[in-house]
């Protein structure tokens, strides 16, 4: 029996894009226990919605992630839009949907690329990365922004698409997608590459459920689970596409999942395009008070499910906003996949969920407080602290 | 007169001044052919089309703060990247990139760089070891793991090439192919010796699909994690010129060395003039492109090499000691039989 040595990663760790700190216990090469702590990232941004009106909220929500950054607009504006009550207009919807579907695009293709880094395939990262340029180009082209998009409003969007532009779009979309055609073949197909992530990081269909697995992760263990179909929203009830799963219940699972998705978007961008409604984008007259009540909203996006609760209390400013971003439901799970596997799979098998810890973290803070000895401190107490250090120290008084 | 020589050889040519620079120019061409074929550019700034840039990389380390980490052991620490450099600087001076007999040439030198050329592998897994870092720990155990995997189907494959010419001198064995009329054709019949030995060397630098030992995303920087400044310049270079050591190693026993047209007559009257381009052109340009002949083919190896980089993405420890095992050793063992063949019946 060889010695269990302890290998902390992180917070600060080449395989990390952002801090979060992994315990492993690892026996020669082979990890025998994993434990994950979070709460490197945490910006208080619930808090922070609570303090601003709905339409600034959205620029809040929309710093949520760098990435899917219009899936937490848009969860967030589908519960508002709920409590109001308002019916947004076709074209609204579909102009959602159509970023919705290109934010998917970019995610995943992104994520192809770190996965492809994480095994050292740094031509595949640089290549796939490269053709993910045509995708923010083509979002560029939509909304004016290529990361934070702001074209959600309450009630629908923020700008409209002109007929050139549409034909723009859907010619810049024929060579991605012969492209991510080709990155689907190499990413499984690749024998160094799959030789790296077949088998790897085994997540049973019964222990996905039970760890409320979602989204591509989900799908990759034989979780038959698509928001857009089982709750559609947005322009989805309408539009035709596959469900993507697979019963590999490895890393190989979700690549393939992962890459036939954004086949699957591609096809879903030119449906959409071809089949844009005429009409408003967006409802005329918004009320900025939003009547009393909660509305909970779920939304595919490009990591799983992301929910969003709202609750409204007859006031400009909402008076809880709760996100539940798709990582926080993959990431215990996705630390347990790993045990049982060696040390260098650990970099993709973490990534194999594409982590944001941004978007998920929360903290809980207890503070020991020595001078009362109490185990917390009243916020009162705290903001008192501080106003009395800043006097002592720096001699500034509130 | 004659140290003076000695130390000329040694410090100018085929000693340090040379290996550092055409081992750099090296790395800048793997850079940039490794840049290319991902759609990058690579270095750009520093001299012409950045090809001055891993020099200056180096100086730039050099002048960076060195750490020891307190746990270390001081001197073994200090001493590993020392003992990686010599040994490969060592090694490169037995290499025939001068002279038939370069000048400490005697029979047997295939050994001895062979051994200097395992060296730093054992220099760098005492570095980890001595750095006392979990990262370095596991990364000093894979460089050793490593070590078992690639090292026989090296040694295998280079063996192939000495039993075909009957000697254990890098010079004969280079020159082996042009010393007989016709005799050009031994070299395509070392291929499958020859990829054995491409991917073994890229095993032993420790690069895609074989940078298990320093897999970043994995183990940071594996044995070399807790280095800094001036030290891990050294290995820097160290690495340049197990690189520039090995591919010219690789050119010189597979592809013939500096000997670029086939042509009869017995070596030892030839002598280095006459060898290289003979007949055709003798004299101090025949001795000059025989030079630049050694040079060239060095370059094809790096060049193969930075493909073999691009093309694939990183293995696991356990599947480089199966596929060495299951592939590259049973392919040498092959091609050796097959050389044995030929020679049993005479037809080299």
């Amino acid at each position: 029996m060889p010695e269990t040595i302890h290998l902390p990663m992180g917070p600060q760790h080449p395989f990390l894009k952002e801090p979060a700190k992994f315990d492993f216990d690892i026996q020669g090469e082979e990890i025998v226990g994993a434990r994950m702590q979070m709460g490197y990232n945490h910006r208080g941004i619930e808090k922070l919605c609570e303090d601003r009106n709905y339409y600034q909220c959205l620029f809040i929500l929309e710093r949520i992630c760098g990435i899917c950054s219009h899936s937490h607009t848009t969860a967030f504006v589908q519960a508002t839009e709920k409590l109001l009550g308002l019916e947004v207009p076709k074209r609204g919807l579909y102009l959602r949907t159509l970023v919705c579907e290109l934010e998917r695009l970019h995610s995943h293709l992104l994520w192809l690329g770190v996965a492809a880094h994480e095994v050292g395939f740094d031509t595949l990262f640089m290549l796939v990365w490269r053709d993910r340029e045509i995708v923010m180009e083509i979002l560029e082209e939509i909304s004016g922004n290529r990361v934070n998009y702001a074209i959600n409003t309450i009630g629908g969007v923020r700008r409209d698409l002109t007929e050139e532009q549409r034909k723009k779009i859907l010619a810049m979309l024929e060579p991605l997608l012969a492209r991510t055609e080709y990155y689907a073949g190499i990413g499984t197909n690749e024998p160094s590459f799959v030789g790296r992530i077949r088998g790897v990081g085994r997540m049973s269909k019964e222990r996905a459920i039970e760890k409320c697995a979602v989204g591509p992760f989900g799908r990759a263990s034989g979780v038959d689970m698509d928001i857009r179909r089982d709750d559609p929203y947005g322009a989805y009830p309408d539009l035709e596409f596959k469900v993507i799963t697979s019963d590999e219940c490895d890393i190989y699972g979700r690549v393939l999942v992962r890459v036939f998705e954004i086949v699957e978007s591609c096809k879903l961008v030119r449906q959409i395009l071809e089949n844009l409604p005429e009409g408003e984008i967006a409802v005329k007259k918004v009320m900025r008070r939003v009547p009393a009540g909660a509305a909970i909203s779920r939304y595919e996006a490009p990591r799983g499910e992301d929910v969003h609760w709202v609750r409204g209390n007859g006031t400009e400013k909402p008076e809880r906003v709760k996100v539940r971003a798709p990582t926080m439901a993959n990431l215990e799970a996705a630390t347990e996949s790993v045990v049982g596997a060696l040390v260098a799979d650990i970099p993709i098998a973490i990534a194999s969920i594409d982590p944001c810890f941004s978007c998920t973290d929360r903290t809980t803070v207890a503070l020991n407080d020595r001078r009362r000895g109490r185990r917390l401190t009243t916020w009162a107490e705290l903001r008192q602290h501080g106003i009395d250090w800043y006097r002592k120290n720096k001699g500034i008084s509130f | 007169m004659n140290a003076l020589k000695v130390a000329l050889y040694i410090l100018v040519y085929p000693g340090f001044l040379f290996q550092s620079g055409f081992s750099t120019f090296l790395e800048w061409l793997d850079r940039k052919v490794y840049a290319r074929m991902q759609n990058r550019r690579g270095p750009m700034y520093t001299g012409w089309a950045g090809i001055l840039q891993p020099i200056a990389d180096i100086v730039k380390l050099l002048s960076k703060e060195d750490i020891v980490p307190a746990a270390a052991d001081q001197r073994a620490f200090a001493f590993m990247p020392i003992l990686s450099l010599a040994a490969v600087f060592t090694a490169g001076l037995y290499l025939p990139v001068w002279h038939l007999r370069s000048f400490n040439s005697f029979e047997g030198d295939l050994i001895v760089v062979l051994y200097l050329l395992t060296i730093p592998s054992f220099a760098l897994f005492l570095a980890g070891w001595f750095s006392v870092s979990p990262y370095s720990l596991l990364g000093a155990t894979r460089v050793l793991t490593q070590l078992f995997a690639y090292e026989v189907p090296f040694f295998m494959a280079v063996l192939t090439p000495a039993v075909l010419a009957g000697s254990w001198q890098i010079s004969k064995i280079a020159i082996f192919p042009w010393t007989v009329a016709g005799h050009w054709w031994v070299i395509p019949i070392e291929l499958i010796a020859f990829v054995v030995a491409i991917l073994a060397l890229q095993a032993k630098l420790e690069r895609v699909p074989f940078d298990i030992p320093e897999a970043e995303t994995e183990v940071v920087g594996g044995p070399l994690t807790e280095y800094s400044g001036k030290k891990l310049a050294i290995f820097r270079l160290q690495k340049d010129i197990l690189m520039y050591v090995g591919a010219a190693l690789v050119a010189c026993v597979f592809l013939g060395g500096f000997g670029a047209l086939p042509q009869g007559g017995d070596q030892a009257s030839i002598g280095v003039l006459g060898l290289v381009f003979g007949g055709y052109l003798g004299g101090v340009a025949g001795l000059l492109l025989g030079v630049v002949g050694l040079l060239l083919k060095t370059t094809l190896v790096v060049f193969l090499l930075s493909t073999l980089r691009a093309a694939c993405a990183r293995i696991r420890i356990d599947q480089i000691v199966r596929f060495s095992w299951r592939y590259l050793a049973p392919w040498s063992v092959a091609q050796f039989l097959i050389v044995l063949l030929l020679k049993a019946k005479g037809a080299v």
